[in-house]
């Protein structure tokens, strides 16, 4: 196994996705992303090389001198205005970021899109997506984006989509090392392009809210305990992630901080078409349903399940502590 | 006179280009440009008012937290609401977790690692700063990383993850902590105390936190030997390079105030100058003279636009320059310590200003300061008690948010009109120290720093890259 050389650029992103990887839970893990093959050629966040330096690296890899065999891309592709790129010109090159982006990515093995902006938009592109932001192979919902739908790598892959807003850093670590051990193939990605290894998981799997979402015990206001699916906008059973399996920050997710899941991972989620944080509804009935779940059965269940919440259950929920605790009942001999 | 442009700044949050006019060698003028402009003001237009809270923080991901509490803040005034003593004292706490994470990550993987350039390699420092501070390499850029990822778990138990919670809002905050909480938050704060005590300073927080001199800070230096922790190699080379001659701003220092503490910010509020004085928020204005925007004129954010004009001639960047009563101000820890009146930054500054030194030694400061308001601030917490207050989205309102970021000053203003967001607009702290000139031609806190920087080895002095790395710049925050 020979080591990859990586080049991680930044373009119409927030950065946090680089936050979150430094969050990982790896122990030493610059040491032992290297030790494990992975050779960051350039980070912006990281490396020493900076100006003259770093486009000298950048520059190499672009004109094929340096073997490039990941490129992570961070962040949105900035369009505009006008198809220039002009809202974003790479520091000290003069350059659109847009077209140090398709030159790398004509070089490299294998492209990554590092969380939801560099896969699909993501929030830049939100509203009037005032810059033109678009994903290197979707742009939003549709196939295309900077490199177009039928771009694939040297490799065989097209653009790993590793979604997220940002990127659990347990997500980005896997993907890396699992193309430096070189046994990464197309049908480890799901239909948009997402690493299967979170992206076959549900927000809901895991959810310690389950036994409220059972009952269809709601939460009404934020800081109430119960489940967030009815009236706070909590997308988890339609989400692909495994946020309530691999927890953030040692122990936390979206859910656990008392804040709905916006599906994060999913092309357009930053624009939603209703309050993030209010469920939509149709006469009283949301109108976002779990996935695989036919709505007839959904109802009824749900029905059921309200005429049968345990009192405990219904009152835990609109409180933002717990109030009746499970009742204990005698061992017996 | 010869042209350097300098970029893209790599250790820096987004992307930096700064364009320097050297003559004799020395930095003679400077342009400081942001090159980045994704529109989140102009995203925000029209979006349902709690919507910001989503897309808000999402500017970015070093200052998410900091962008969250601004717009809980503001919105607190659009609800209306007024959060219980609990949340607040969760949003405190999520805040310093953030600001300090952020002081640890500039020291650690931002700043140090130019000491470990080859340049130095004559310096008596230069193998411990090699092997502590190698960019990707040294020991204690990994250990670092570890500890910070430890330390952060303090956001998974208040705000479910790090960057990019849902959990600040305006009547509070989302997660009531009980009192198992309340212990898993004081065990975070003892690791983190910990590392801090063990190999940053080598002596226990409050000991630096009480340094009130200079003197007692180089008698404190002259005590033990250069590696015995990272703060002390710090001093070492600190002195060894005259790092308080490099990097001099404007020397007008500013501070929002930062932190809930009762009815009082914990740091001050108000402008330091040589004197004390209040801050007037009405004053600030924002010119766009020298950006690539319509709308020269300086207005306040509260009634401000930004509205791209690419082909703008003699325009250099995306930032607009704020201005406090027509006044350069520089922002970030340094002024929230010399503003809430410090002895031992008042001293440094008062020797030789803002400056590369007493910028980072104002950080380094400030992680041995607010460890200990933070375990006072969770033992407050009353379990029991509401952390969020409910409240109803009004269909005309104006809010402000003001808080302290890790680098500074960070304002939001909005204008909801007809149940939506008519206006709003964010002057982050970057703006304010990495501004162009104004409509005067006053540089920025950067660009007057910049001048007199040598840079005998062209654009890759280490000088000029200590100096901007001494204001720990956020770019993707300064255009947004």
């Amino acid at each position: 196994m020979h080591p990859i050389n990586v080049v991680w650029i930044q373009s119409g992103g927030c950065g946090g996705c680089t936050m979150s990887l430094l969050c990982s839970d790896v122990s030493s893990l610059l040491w032992t992303l290297r030790g494990a093959g992975v050779n960051f050629l350039w980070h912006p966040s990281l490396s020493r090389e900076s100006g003259p330096e770093a486009l000298a690296i950048l520059e190499a890899c672009a004109a094929g001198e340096t073997p490039l065999d990941v490129l992570c891309v961070e962040g949105a592709v900035l369009c505009g205005p006008n198809g220039t790129g002009r809202f974003h010109l790479l520091s000290g090159s003069g350059l659109p970021m847009m077209t140090w982006v398709e030159r790398l990515a004509t070089r490299a093995s294998h492209v990554v899109a590092v969380g939801s902006c560099a896969a699909y938009g993501g929030i830049p592109s939100a509203g009037a997506n005032p810059a033109d932001a678009t994903g290197l192979q979707y742009d939003g919902e549709r196939p295309g984006g900077l490199l177009g739908e039928s771009w694939r790598g040297p490799g065989g892959l097209p653009v790993v989509n590793v979604a997220g807003c940002p990127v659990h850093p347990g997500w980005i670590v896997e993907t890396l090392l699992a193309l430096a051990l070189g046994n990464f193939g197309a049908d480890e990605l799901d239909q948009l392009g997402r690493p299967r290894f979170y992206a076959d998981q549900l927000v809901h799997h895991g959810c310690p809210r389950n036994e409220f979402y059972e009952f269809k015990a709601s939460a009404s206001k934020a800081s109430d305990l119960g489940c967030l699916m009815e009236n706070m906008g909590c997308k988890a059973t339609q989400a692909h992630a495994d946020c309530n399996i691999r927890l953030w920050n040692v122990s936390g997710s979206c859910l656990r901080g008392g804040y709905p899941c916006i599906n994060c991972t999913l092309p357009g989620f930053e624009e939603p078409g209703h309050e993030f944080a209010r469920t939509p509804k149709i006469a009283g009935i949301p109108t976002t349903l779990p996935i695989d779940m036919p709505k007839a059965w959904f109802l009824a269940l749900a029905a059921l399940s309200k005429s049968a919440t345990p009192r405990r259950v219904r009152e835990n929920a609109v409180v933002d502590r717990l109030t009746v605790p499970p009742t204990v009942r005698p061992g017996r001999k | 006179m010869t042209r350097i442009v300098v970029g893209p700044f790599s250790r820096v949050e987004g992307d930096l280009e700064v364009a320097l006019e050297v003559e004799e060698g020395v930095v003679r003028h400077a342009r400081v440009s942001s090159q980045v402009y994704r529109g989140f003001e102009e995203i925000l237009a029209d979006k349902a008012p709690l919507d910001a809270l989503v897309i808000v923080p999402r500017i970015c991901g070093i200052c998410s937290v900091a962008q969250s509490s601004a717009v809980a803040s503001a919105l607190a005034s659009v609800v209306p609401v007024e959060p219980p003593p609990n949340g607040r004292t969760a949003a405190n706490l999520m805040l310093a977790a953030e600001n300090l994470a952020d002081h640890l990550t500039h020291f650690y993987l931002f700043f140090m690692p130019d000491f470990a350039r080859p340049a130095y390699s004559q310096r008596h420092w230069f193998e411990v700063a090699q092997a502590r501070f190698e960019a990707m390499r040294g020991t204690g850029g990994v250990e670092a990383i570890g500890a910070r990822a430890r330390f952060l778990e303090l956001m998974a138990i208040l705000g479910g993850k790090w960057p990019h919670t849902l959990a600040l809002q305006p009547g509070g905050t989302s997660r009531a902590v009980q009192k198992p909480e309340k212990v898993q938050l004081m065990l975070v704060l003892r690791e983190f105390r910990r590392f801090l005590e063990g190999t940053l300073f080598g002596d226990p927080l409050e000991r630096i936190g009480e340094l009130s001199e200079m003197a007692a800070l180089w008698a404190w230096r002259d005590a033990r030997p250069a590696a015995a922790s990272d703060f002390r190699l710090f001093l070492e080379v600190a002195r060894d390079l005259d790092l308080d001659r490099l990097g001099r701003g404007s020397d007008v220092f500013m501070s929002y105030g930062a932190y809930h503490d009762g009815q009082r910010p914990h740091f001050a509020a108000g402008v330091f100058d040589g004197a004390l004085h209040d801050l007037d928020r009405t004053s600030i204005a924002e010119d766009g003279s020298h950006a690539w925007l319509k709308d020269e004129a300086p207005r306040h954010p509260a009634d401000g636009a930004t509205r791209p004009a690419p082909e703008k001639p003699g325009a250099y960047t995306w930032c607009k320059a704020p201005r406090l009563g027509g006044r350069v101000v520089e922002v970030g820890a340094i002024a929230r310590q010399v503003v809430d009146g410090h002895p031992l930054l008042r001293e440094a500054v008062a020797d030789a200003g803002g400056n590369v030194f007493s910028r980072v030694l104002a950080r380094l400061l400030e992680l041995a300061l607010v460890v200990p308001a933070m375990e006072r601030w969770v033992s407050s917490f009353a379990p029991g008690e509401p952390f969020c207050a409910p409240g109803d989205v009004q269909q005309r309102a104006t809010g402000v948010g003001m808080v302290e970021a890790a680098r500074g000053s960070l304002g939001h203003w909005l204008t909801v009109e007809g149940g939506r967001i008519a206006r709003y607009q964010i002057v982050a702290p970057t703006t304010w120290n990495f501004s162009p000139r104004d409509a005067d031609g006053k540089p920025g806190p950067l660009e007057q720093a910049l001048v007199g920087t040598p840079v005998g080895r062209g654009a890759e002095d280490p000088a000029v890259q200590h100096v901007v790395r001494s204001f720990d710049p956020c770019m993707v925050c300064t255009v947004h």
